[in-house]
């Protein structure tokens, strides 16, 4: 026999718990909406033609962010063409060579403490090995702390995206009389590359946002510059130093540098989405 | 001698062997899972490996072309002689090896790439050919695998992109591309519907003509139609080796007859 009012009493509970996880959610996307509300609210006026073109003004003139867009670009650029294939190269051997051995558990341990080590701490690491040698900041230093925090991600997902190849595949190949590399470089890197791809944008995504460790290595330049070994503006110092001065026109900028950080990192992040889903759905 | 019942064997003179595997022990770690297998394989024949699961037939395949190398906690001793050189030997080339004996698996294995591209990975591996002359190959192999009609207008498709049964015969023609002299069939199969199976059974016996075959086989009537001569182990032993027609009529084994006639297994 059913009891009914046991029934009736789990129907009760099971709309409780729904009610509770639903409001969590609410409560959460409330904030982000509020967030992305602000920013369109503020940012869109700092929106022009001259955002784009000129570099960061004095107070009180006309400027714009170029100078600080294309030093976050630049070192982005950088950061992911060096940490990239050292990152996947790194995420290889743990996934296909070191399997089960000493060296492999403690570089897998490593990575791990570097994923999740505070990025103002890997800016200091790169002062105290980059700059202060060096004598100066620089876009250089810049790109090789943001290279720091794009390594660990891209290991990461590297090693996990070979692991779900499933094993015949590679039977298959080594059946074939392929050397080991040619079967990771031509069949297994194939069938992972989707999802390799997806980590990489997830630490562009990462990177483009960070100011912690560009405040002590790119620092920053009020003028325009593309010389790598000199301090360079870019968005987070920007917005940062712009935001917290008394001067309106330096904190409409500063919202509109922030507008396109936040729009910028939530389309990686919807491509990188896309670029899993579609993985994911091949065999 | 039976001389009726069996035209294919009985007709043709005693066929040359192939493979000559003596004493082969083989261990997962501590366990011995092949206690001192031998046997002959023939040249242009079929030889298929029988038994319940477990009892080792997957693993003795897996010894002819070392594949179990890329486990670390696996090895074998004893000799396996092919052409009368014994490829356990430490020194022998693995890649040359398995460039000479092919293995087809039980689960279809498509490379992600294309269908043309799949048949010519292993032919690009060892031979530097012209266009023309690969295209060639890629079609002789899709010929012979039976898959050329169904997919010559779609040969830049991705393989992935095939049914089951055709990535089959993909995986047979990506084996045989590369011209080895010995083929080996990890339960073909067993993963496949029954019309492609008659297919995978007709390639089979179409394929014998060239190549030494070795089939491991749950499928006892596959194994009675497609082979010439049949192993029947248990629990890591060989328990008979003879012609398949008297494996399967006069077993001499009390083991095997209660097997074959479904009483164990």
């Amino acid at each position: 026999m059913i009891s009914m009012g046991r029934y009736a009493r789990r129907r009760v509970a099971n709309r409780l718990w729904l009610a509770a996880s639903m409001a969590a959610t609410a409560l959460g996307l409330i904030f982000l909406f509020l967030v992305l509300y602000a920013l369109l609210r503020n940012g869109i006026p700092a929106i022009s033609g001259t955002l784009f073109t000129t570099s960061t003004p004095p107070p009180g003139s006309a400027g714009g962010l170029a100078n600080a867009i294309y030093g976050s670009l630049i070192m982005t650029i950088v950061a992911t063409l060096v940490g990239t294939p050292v990152g996947m190269l790194t995420g290889t051997f743990l996934s296909e060579f070191g399997k089960g051995s000493v060296l492999a558990s403690v570089v897998r341990f490593v990575n791990d403490i570097l994923l999740s080590a505070p990025s103002i701490i890997i800016g200091l690491f790169v002062y105290q090995i980059v700059v202060v040698p060096m004598g100066h900041f620089s876009a250089w230093a810049g790109s090789a702390a943001l290279a720091l925090i794009v390594i660990p991600v891209v290991v990461r997902t590297t090693e996990n995206m070979l692991e779900l190849v499933p094993h015949g595949l590679r039977e298959a190949a080594a059946a074939l009389g392929t050397p080991q590399w040619r079967v990771i470089v031509q069949v297994i890197y194939r069938a992972a590359m989707q999802g390799i791809l997806t980590g990489v944008m997830l630490a562009v995504a990462r990177i483009a946002g960070e100011t912690a460790p560009l405040l002590f290595t790119a620092l920053n330049n009020q003028f325009w510059s593309a010389n790598m070994n000199a301090p360079i503006a870019n968005l987070p110092v920007v917005i940062f130093q712009f935001a917290l001065s008394p001067y309106d026109d330096w904190r409409t900028l500063a919202w509109g540098g922030a507008m396109l950080i936040t729009f910028t990192i939530l389309i990686l992040n919807v491509l990188a989405r896309m670029l899993a889903g579609w993985s994911s759905r091949t065999p | 001698m039976q001389t009726t019942a069996h035209p294919v064997a009985a007709a043709a003179p005693k066929p040359a062997v192939k493979c000559e595997v003596k004493d082969l022990r083989f261990y997962y770690k501590q366990y011995e899972a092949l206690k001192g297998i031998g046997l002959p394989l023939y040249d242009k024949r079929v030889t298929a490996f029988i038994g319940p699961s477990g009892c080792g037939k997957s693993t003795l395949l897996r010894v002819l072309n070392r594949i179990y190398e890329l486990y670390p906690d696996q090895r074998a001793t004893g000799e396996v002689l092919v052409d009368g050189h014994n490829i356990l030997d430490p020194g022998q080339d693995l890649n040359l090896l398995r460039a000479k004996i092919g293995m087809v698996f039980q689960k279809p294995t498509p490379f992600p790439m294309s269908i043309y591209d799949n048949v010519a990975f292993g032919i690009r591996l060892y031979q530097r050919l012209r266009s023309r002359e690969l295209d060639e190959r890629v079609e002789e192999a899709l010929q012979r695998a039976a898959l050329w009609n169904e997919v010559k207008d779609k040969l830049r498709q991705s393989g992935l992109s095939l049914s089951g049964g055709q990535q089959q015969r993909l995986c047979i023609a990506r084996a045989i591309a590369v011209k080895p002299e010995i083929l080996l069939l990890d339960e073909p199969a067993s993963a496949l519907d029954p019309i492609s199976t008659q297919r995978i059974e007709e390639l089979i016996a179409e394929l014998k003509s060239d190549y030494c075959i070795v089939i491991v086989t749950h499928n006892m009537q596959q194994a009675a139609r497609s082979s010439d001569y049949t192993a029947f182990m248990y629990l890591g032993a060989l328990v008979e080796f003879d012609e398949t027609e008297t494996i399967f009529t006069h077993p001499g084994q009390k083991q095997t007859e209660d097997y074959i006639t479904g009483r164990f297994g």
